[in-house]
């Protein structure tokens, strides 16, 4: 082949010294990396490693070494490694490069540009300790006005209806993830993790297995354009419904489950023939207008007899703000803004690293819109898509957003170590793929604890957030853009996210 | 058990859909709703064994979801009839708009005359008894059967007007398109494709074109020949060849 290979990315070492020929290293790695060989020893094929990590947490003798191998192609700041590589397997294979796991592209990332504000002499700071502390949220329609009656015995009636709402114990909520995509233990472990945390995690659009039953009211269902899993017991199970139009880590493109995945037991769930491509395009061929997803979220309430909050998730794109103002106005109860850092199994790497705009931009503008237009109280706000640490939960709420979903940050929890090859079916962590023994290498229980151990030490962070800035309810920090300041963001950013800069 | 009159005259769809589900609660398997005029999703998500009778012209999402019901439409629909539908027949005496049957999982959908565009796409079907079936007595408009992955989409042609849509089965990577007629190749979409229809894809169809043609007073002899074009996928796997790793 004239083009030849390129380069391998990572370069695995055995330090011999230490290593006992244990060959757990050998069992653990699903791509095959290390071999054992007739004498005992242990053949290494680095070319095959994605730095999944696996072996070297499985070492007993920390004998594995991983690093990333640099190339010495001859250093160019435009044709970088990456992009003569991509070149050369286009070269060979005529086909669009799928890649996981988040956008991989250096652009800055402003949430590490707002700095939060906390409290000094002036005015007070809350100690968490001692003081109440209200995270708790509510998602879906407010209404503009309370009409409270006095009667006659003297008790006070509510005379508007309200509409339904999700209650969270935290704005954290975690982001959908299929089964399908993830395996049926990853999402055991995360379903655990919701009811255990009192907060809701998100189906995707691989439908509900029927061992996710009991954590159904934790449970938000997906309803994508193929429909999948998708009838009325389906509907009737969730706490809420998400119609999701699009996600971040790929716009404008719809979803694909590839045929070898989809065994019986997917099959079944997600209601489509086994062995066959589960595909759901990116339009709903029933929405072509804002009308039509109206008649969508209309379609579901009455098929849920109104009982239930219908979310609409899109990807943050150029005019997300004016989309958003539209789904608010289409009987919609919450808003799911997913950013350009949104992670997933398998996108095409131009659009994971090259469509829609950051999240932090994305949330300012909607919340800013919605105020605008008189409407922010008809809708909730969530935001998603490379959420990594509490700061940025406190930055989302503070820039407008109501709560947030996490993905990525859920499975790195659970033992992920964004390796970004899951589209390959193989995750030796048994989080993204379907083959039973790497499926069964994850404990539900022991994930589901550590996944609930970030919710809550996140939410024990925002609190503390909170009282140093002399916040005690969610509610006063949603939005509240004065309690964050813009450092080295430029005039444009800024005057978006409605944040004036440092000192100011 | 007499059946239910409800007067949908004036009527929101929710109190219409209210009323027909109460009834349906205290045990009516016979509804007759009278002067329907353009209301949504009647019988959204309904569950269970009833016939409803709808005299007029209902709105989009008829059956929507629905479990079980038969709804019978003295009139035409609106658009999408049978929208993920689970399992029951909606039988309309009349035309249809756009998607009908778009994501149905099972059950049937009888139309009289025609339907408009993109009609039973998303059509699904999965283990035991989840076979969807759309029967269509005239014709469709384009893009018939996109994306369909399992059970039957039937167009008698009723009128004989030779089928003029394009985009036939873009998509495909289940179940089947029977059209009556000749179909040419350009009007097939991406991942359809064009096989023969013999006697046994006759004999499995046949029950539903009898069934068909029983709900509307038809003579099913003229339709129980060969002179069929079937449409099936290429392949299961449409986009296996798409993709190449990072
Ligand atoms: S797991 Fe570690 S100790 Fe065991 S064989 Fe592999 S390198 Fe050696
Ligand atoms: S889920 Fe598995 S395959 Fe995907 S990035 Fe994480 S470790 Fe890698």
């Amino acid at each position: 082949m004239s083009l030849g290979s390129v380069p391998l990315k990572y370069r695995i070492q055995i330090d011999r010294q230490q290593c006992m020929q244990c060959m757990r290293c050998v069992d653990n790695c699903s791509y095959g990396v290390f071999r054992e060989e007739d004498d005992g020893n242990i053949l290494i094929d680095s070319r095959k490693c994605t730095a999944c990590h696996r072996c070297i947490s499985m070492c007993p003798r920390d004998a594995i070494n991983l690093s990333e191998r640099p190339v010495d192609y001859r250093s160019h700041p435009l044709w970088t490694p990456e992009a003569r590589e991509d070149v050369i397997n286009q070269s060979r294979s005529g086909r669009i490069v799928l890649a996981g796991m988040g956008n991989a592209k250096d652009y800055p990332i402003i949430y590490d540009r707002l700095v939060l504000d906390a409290c000094q002499v002036t005015n007070p700071s809350i100690d968490p300790l001692r003081e109440p502390m209200e995270l708790r949220t509510y998602l879906g329609q407010k209404p503009s006005k309370l009409d409270i009656r006095k009667q006659e015995n003297g008790d006070f009636e509510l005379n508007t209806k309200l509409s339904p709402n999700l209650e969270l114990q935290t704005p954290i909520m975690i982001g959908h993830m299929s089964y399908g995509a993830i395996s049926l233990n990853a999402q055991l472990s995360l379903a655990k993790a919701a009811a255990k945390t009192g907060t809701y995690m998100g189906t995707g659009e691989g439908g509900l297995h029927k061992d996710i039953y009991p954590y159904q009211d934790n449970m938000i269902v997906q309803v994508a354009s193929g429909r999948f899993g998708v009838d009325i017991n389906y509907l009737e199970r969730g706490a809420a419904i998400e119609i999701k139009i699009g996600q971040g880590a790929k716009p404008g493109i719809g979803g694909h489950l590839p045929g070898e995945k989809v065994c019986t037991d997917v099959s079944c769930t997600r209601m489509i023939p086994a062995g066959s491509d589960a595909i759901s395009p990116a339009p709903h061929h029933d929405i072509y207008s804002i009308e039509d997803l109206a008649q969508l979220v209309r379609g579901l309430k009455e098929a849920t007899e109104w009982k239930k909050p219908v979310f609409v998730k899109i990807a943050a794109v150029h005019n997300v703000a004016a989309v958003a103002a539209g789904i608010a106005r289409s009987s919609a109860d919450a808003v799911v803004i997913d950013g350009f850092r949104g992670g997933t199994g398998a996108s095409p790497k131009v659009f994971r690293d090259n469509v829609g705009i950051p999240i932090e931009a994305a949330v300012a503008s909607v919340d800013q819109k919605l105020n605008d237009q008189g409407i922010r109280n008809k809708v909730s706000v969530i935001a998603s898509g490379g959420i990594r640490n509490s700061a940025d939960i406190a930055k989302s709420i503070a820039l407008g957003a109501d709560a947030v979903y996490i993905g990525t940050a859920a499975l790195i929890s659970m033992g992920c170590r964004v390796c970004g090859n899951c589209y390959r079916g193989l995750c030796p962590w048994g989080i993204a793929t379907q083959r039973e023994d790497l499926v069964s290498r994850l404990d539900p229980e022991v994930e589901s604890e550590h996944v609930a151990n970030l919710i809550n030490s996140w939410t024990l962070e925002l609190s503390e957030l909170m009282g140093a800035a002399g916040i005690n309810s969610i509610e006063s920090l949603r939005g509240n853009r004065s309690r964050l300041r813009g450092y080295m963001l430029d005039e444009g950013t800024l005057d978006v996210l409605q944040v004036k800069p440092v000192g100011a | 058990m007499e059946p239910v009159r409800i007067d949908a005259k004036g009527l929101h769809y929710t109190p219409l859909n209210q009323q027909i589900r109460k009834a349906v609660s205290e045990g009516a398997t016979d509804i007759i709703v009278d002067n329907v005029l353009g209301q949504r999703f009647i019988a959204d998500g309904l569950k269970g064994e009833v016939t409803i009778r709808i005299n007029g012209v209902p709105g989009g999402d008829l059956g929507m979801f629905m479990n079980g019901p038969t709804c019978i439409v003295k009139g035409n629909c609106d658009h999408a009839p049978g929208n993920t539908m689970d399992s029951g027949k909606l039988v309309i005496h009349g035309s249809a708009g756009d998607a009908v049957a778009h994501s149905m999982r099972g059950g049937k959908v009888f139309v009289r005359d025609d339907i408009g565009y993109r009609g039973g796409i998303h059509m699904k079907e999965y283990g035991e008894g989840h076979k969807p079936i759309l029967i269509i007595g005239d014709n469709a408009c384009s893009f018939l059967g996109e994306y369909i992955a399992g059970g039957v989409i039937i167009a008698l042609g009723r009128s004989g007007k030779v089928f003029g849509g394009r985009g036939v089965g873009s998509g495909i990577h289940g179940g089947e398109i029977i059209l009556r007629g000749e179909l040419k190749e350009r009007q097939l979409g991406v991942g359809a494709k064009i096989t023969e229809f013999t006697e046994e894809d006759l004999e499995k169809i046949r029950p539903y074109i009898e069934e068909f043609c029983e709900y509307f007073g038809i003579d099913p002899e003229k339709y129980l020949d060969t002179k069929y074009t079937k449409i099936v996928a290429a392949s299961s796997r449409p986009f296996a060849g798409k993709y190449v790793w990072e």
